[in-house]
């Protein structure tokens, strides 16, 4: 893990990436790489996350200044914006149910070539996917999902990169930090090696690339 | 009592002590606030919290510690969090004893139709399809018409949110369940007759001789 100022971790991610991010309307959102992403004024992103959160918080942020050319999410009830970019054509939205897309990114990151599950068999959803039996049960194949980057957001982070995340803003931070080829980090506190007991750590050391320095 | 009381008192009615509920949002909320005396139950958020709590007092907010919709709640002892890997293998993996959601239209095969209205309404599916197809026990809370129409149709014109069917309906009208494929008059609401929630149903009902009052 390296730490760097906050200008140059976003410097790193170049126009038309793809960027899977934590949160969950908001919760467990690196704000502070949204706001640089927004002055740096990144263009047609692809973001992977639970939701576009609401008008001016987090997600909402990259959605209100049009940094993005697709966002593949659950949910976007909550943000107008975003229905309102999708029906006019200006931005793809791809919606897929929040436990089939968790599982999409956890088999993009735990090495799998995706997943069989029963939600979806029978709907819209299913349109294009191979329907699979198992034993007598239909599953639809939900394939994986990589990224080029995963901008996450955990509590504490010690010397090394061991990342624990806080009460309900873990939701999809864990699951992105395995997917990406790049794993960027906001932390809330720092603390030293050794103070996160080893049986607590959520997402080990060796997958986190970049900390965002504090100030 | 309004419709959305009746609904949510009846729905409560269904909690037993130890089970792993996840209510959605508008009436499902509801639920929680008329749980029976005694009874205790686990509620489930599915960002990640089981052991959801009432709305913190004002200034007590933990920012960090929120409802599916990114509201502020507590967590009662004995509460746990977790990862949406997490979240969703409690809910496909059968380990959620009974959902309550909200609906669009239920129709006589007891499909559900809750996640949009093409050219409208586009708020995507969030949870719910992986809640329908794997809770253990499916009560949609919903008002019996909108817009003087019943939302209790022949067969639901709206995309699907599963092919599993759900167990229950509850209205301010109504409880209906579907035995064998059949949407079935289980109960009517106090002062409602059997004829009434017929006339208000687009849906064929199957109505038993005897049909008593909902407990409420």
């Amino acid at each position: 893990m390296r730490t760097i100022p906050v200008e140059d971790a976003v410097e790193l991610i170049p126009d038309g990436a793809s960027i899977m991010m934590g949160g969950f309307m908001g919760v467990g959102t690196p704000e502070r790489v949204v706001d640089e992403l927004v002055r740096q004024g990144k263009r047609d992103l692809t973001v992977i996350a639970n939701d576009t959160a609401m008008p001016g918080v987090g997600i909402g942020k990259l959605v209100n200044a049009r940094l993005l050319r697709k966002a593949i999410v659950s949910h976007i009830g909550l943000n107008p914006e975003t229905q309102r970019q999708m029906i006019a054509g200006e931005m793809e939205v791809e919606l897929v149910p929040q436990g089939t897309l968790i599982e999409r990114i956890r088999a993009g990151g735990f090495g799998l070539g995706g997943i069989l599950t029963a939600t979806g068999v029978g709907t819209v959803v299913e349109e294009g996917k191979r329907r699979i039996d198992v034993e007598g049960k239909d599953y639809l194949l939900e394939t994986a999902l990589k990224a080029d980057f995963a901008l996450v957001q955990a509590f504490l982070v010690d010397g090394v990169g061991n990342l624990t995340y806080v009460l309900t803003a873990r939701n999809f931070n864990p699951v992105i930090a395995m997917a990406a080829s790049t794993v960027i980090v906001e932390a809330e506190h720092v603390v030293p090696t050794g103070v996160i007991p080893p049986d607590q750590v959520m997402t080990p050391a060796p997958v986190v690339d970049y900390l965002i320095a504090n100030g | 009592m309004d419709a959305q009381t009746i609904i949510a008192k009846r729905i409560a009615q269904e909690l037993r002590t130890g089970m792993l509920v996840n209510l959605g949002i508008g009436i499902p909320t509801l639920v929680a606030n008329h749980l029976p005396p005694g009874v205790n139950v686990f509620f489930q958020s599915e960002n990640g919290l089981i052991g959801t709590g009432p709305v913190p007092e004002p200034g007590m907010a933990q920012p960090r510690l929120t409802d599916a919709g990114g509201k502020p709640v507590t967590a009662l002892p004995g509460a746990c969090t977790f990862d949406s890997a997490m979240s969703f293998g409690l809910i496909r993996g059968g380990h959620v004893d009974m959902t309550v959601l909200g609906g669009l239209q239920v129709d006589q095969q007891g499909m559900l139709a809750n996640w949009m209205i093409p050219g409208k309404m586009v708020p995507g599916m969030g949870g719910a399809m992986d809640l329908v197809t794997g809770a253990k026990r499916v009560v949609i809370a919903m008002q019996h018409s909108a817009k003087g129409r019943s939302k209790i149709v022949k067969l639901c014109n709206l995309p699907l949110t599963s092919v599993r069917p759900v167990d229950v309906v509850v209205t301010e009208l109504a409880v209906i369940t579907f035995p064998g494929g059949r949407a079935t008059l289980q109960e009517t609401a106090p002062g409602v007759s059997a004829q009434q929630v017929i006339d208000a149903t687009e849906a064929e009902l199957v109505v038993p001789q005897h049909v008593p009052q909902m407990p409420l």
